[in-house]
């Protein structure tokens, strides 16, 4: 009897660990496809080793990003948010992970339904994309009150929903930039890179392609994302140590080192945190993402692929650097307005630092958006709106996260907020409004391809 | 010929797919042996594979890492085929 007793505990113990039901998951994934064994044992490692070095990663961010709050707050009286997805999503996964992993599988068999089924014809294979998205649904979804199976199905619904109506947003722009209708745009942040394109139509009227003027070459080491991560965190990092003072520094934080130094490696072991988070992140969607591209391939042959951002930086290599610095010149406006209107209290007494990160990536392609619409007037106007969009819409995100919500970071690119902003606004009338939302939802692209059948015939 | 690896700016998304499409040409080509990976730009060190795939807005970044092929348009496989088939034949292997 004790043997039994220990034997269910320690199966229910088993799956109550997230990072080994994500390993599971796998495990049944690879074996349904009828993989060879060794490549069963070794996805099913990586995947659980992935989720694990997630979490390390997170350690490391959470104690460097401690410390910048700290001495924000002390410097400037207001608490400064540094928005980075792989720092929100590695502390997300803290809690939520099962959630996460469970929500993620869904949505991606709801992605492939609604591919087949209805008129939106996209896959979206931005795995690291679909993962933070899924992070952010159980979030959102868990603090509105759902939970178990219900929060699984919901959330996977809306993850699936997500996948293909924000590829079918930027659609029409994408068919401009590439010259084909094969390929879908699959990058979290439509809703700026839509802005940006609508923008660029305003005011391009005649303005000719970036690509049409020398740009200094020597910038393009800013494309290394560690370099530009520990570059702007030194920044930020040495402005709130030196106006909090070095007393601050040793007697408060307790940090024995000059606090200059201090300062330095501080920022870089941030930047540290990320390459950790993202080697972690690599690891578990590489087991994920064939899987779900071969069952697509099998079920949605014609389908749309929707990929990941840099698809487009070929197409405009200058779009790409000036999207990036006017974005983040866009990201530093914004910021100055929230620390000048700090007492107001309209922003909530919070103030939203540049993040390199979605600077880098949306601000860059919203410079490609907004090239393909209107030229470099375009590039340069989109990419601004873009930075001052991104840098405003984390206010409203921040409320609907619980607990997370008071962390130093936060989601960062336009489509994770927005589909928070929305499900956070409709919990705030109850789960059942919020569960009632999405299924609605998620039954309009099924309707949408009965009725014009019906009407075809 | 042991090893090419695919990089892109994070070494998550495009990169992936990228090393996808690599593994699929080379099974075309008839090359059974050739480990292909992919990771960030940070990653890149001299020496870190025989052929370094990427776009070609990030040529400039890697070339100095060891033989790079850019591509114009990371997604098109008969370029990637094509580009891939020249150098196997410059290297005698084709």
């Amino acid at each position: 009897m004790d043997f039994l007793a220990s034997l269910v505990q320690f199966i229910s113990d088993l799956l109550s660990n997230p990072k080994i039901l994500l390993g599971i998951i796998v495990f049944i994934g690879l074996v349904a496809q009828r993989k060879a064994a060794s490549e069963v044992i070794r996805g099913t490692l990586k995947a659980v080793l992935g989720f694990l070095i997630i979490g390390l990663g997170a350690d490391i961010l959470v104690g460097s990003l401690n410390y910048f709050a700290q001495l924000f707050e002390y410097a400037f009286n207001v608490q400064g948010v540094v928005p980075n997805n792989e720092a929100i999503v590695s502390l997300a996964l803290v809690d939520y992970a099962t959630a996460t992993a469970a929500i993620m599988v869904v949505g991606m068999a709801a992605n492939i339904l609604i591919a087949r089924f209805s008129n939106l014809k996209f896959i979206f294979l931005t795995g690291h994309h679909t993962l933070y998205m899924a992070a952010l649904i159980s979030v959102v979804l868990t603090v509105a009150g759902l939970e178990g199976v219900v929060l699984y199905l919901i959330g996977g619904m809306a993850l699936g929903l997500t996948m293909v109506i924000f590829p079918a947003i930027a659609h029409p722009t994408m068919k401009k930039i590439t010259g084909n209708d094969e390929i879908g745009f699959g990058h979290f942040s439509s809703i700026t890179y839509w802005l940006s394109g609508e923008v660029g139509k305003l005011v391009g009227k005649n303005s000719k392609s970036t690509e049409e003027m020398n740009f200094p070459k020597s910038l393009s080491f800013l494309r290394d994302s560690s370099v530009s991560i520990s570059l702007t965190m030194l920044i930020m990092y040495l402005i709130v140590t030196i106006v909090s003072g070095p007393a601050y520094v040793a007697d408060v934080l307790g940090v024995t080192d000059n606090y200059l130094i201090f300062a330095f490696m501080q920022s870089l072991t941030f930047a540290g945190g990320v390459y950790i988070v993202l080697a972690g992140v690599r690891m578990v969607i590489s087991e994920i993402v064939p899987a779900f591209k071969g069952w697509a391939d099998k079920i949605v042959p014609g389908a749309k692929p929707a990929l990941d951002c840099p698809i487009v930086f070929p197409y405009a290599p200058n779009a790409v650097l000036i999207g990036f610095l006017v974005s983040f010149l866009g990201g530093i406006a914004a910021m100055a307005a929230m620390l000048l209107l700090k007492d107001t209290n309209v922003f909530g007494g919070n103030v939203i630092l540049p993040g390199v990160i979605p600077h880098f990536f949306v601000g860059a392609t919203a410079g490609v958006f907004g090239n393909a619409t209107g030229g470099r007037r375009g590039a340069v106007v989109g990419s601004f709106i873009n930075g001052v969009v991104i840098s405003f819409l984390p206010l409203l995100l921040m409320p609907v996260l619980g607990d997370l919500g008071f962390a130093s970071t936060t989601f960062s690119d336009a489509d994770f907020i927005g589909s928070g902003i929305v499900l956070g606004l409709f919990a705030t009338w109850g789960k059942w409004a919020v569960s009632l939302l999405v299924v609605v939802l998620f039954s309009l692209p099924f309707l949408q391809a009965f009725l014009s059948k019906n009407k075809a015939q | 010929m042991k090893k090419i690896v695919c990089i892109c700016g994070s070494g998550l998304g495009s990169s992936f797919l990228v090393e996808m499409n690599v593994k699929t040409v080379l099974k075309e080509l008839g090359f059974n042996d050739i480990e292909v990976e992919h990771t960030d730009l940070g990653s890149a060190w001299p020496g870190i594979a025989d052929i370094i795939v990427c776009g070609s807005d990030l040529y400039d970044n890697l070339k100095r890492f060891g033989e790079t092929l850019p591509l114009d348009n990371i997604m098109d496989k008969n370029e990637l085929k094509e580009k891939l088939t020249a150098v196997f034949q410059t290297k005698g292997l084709l």
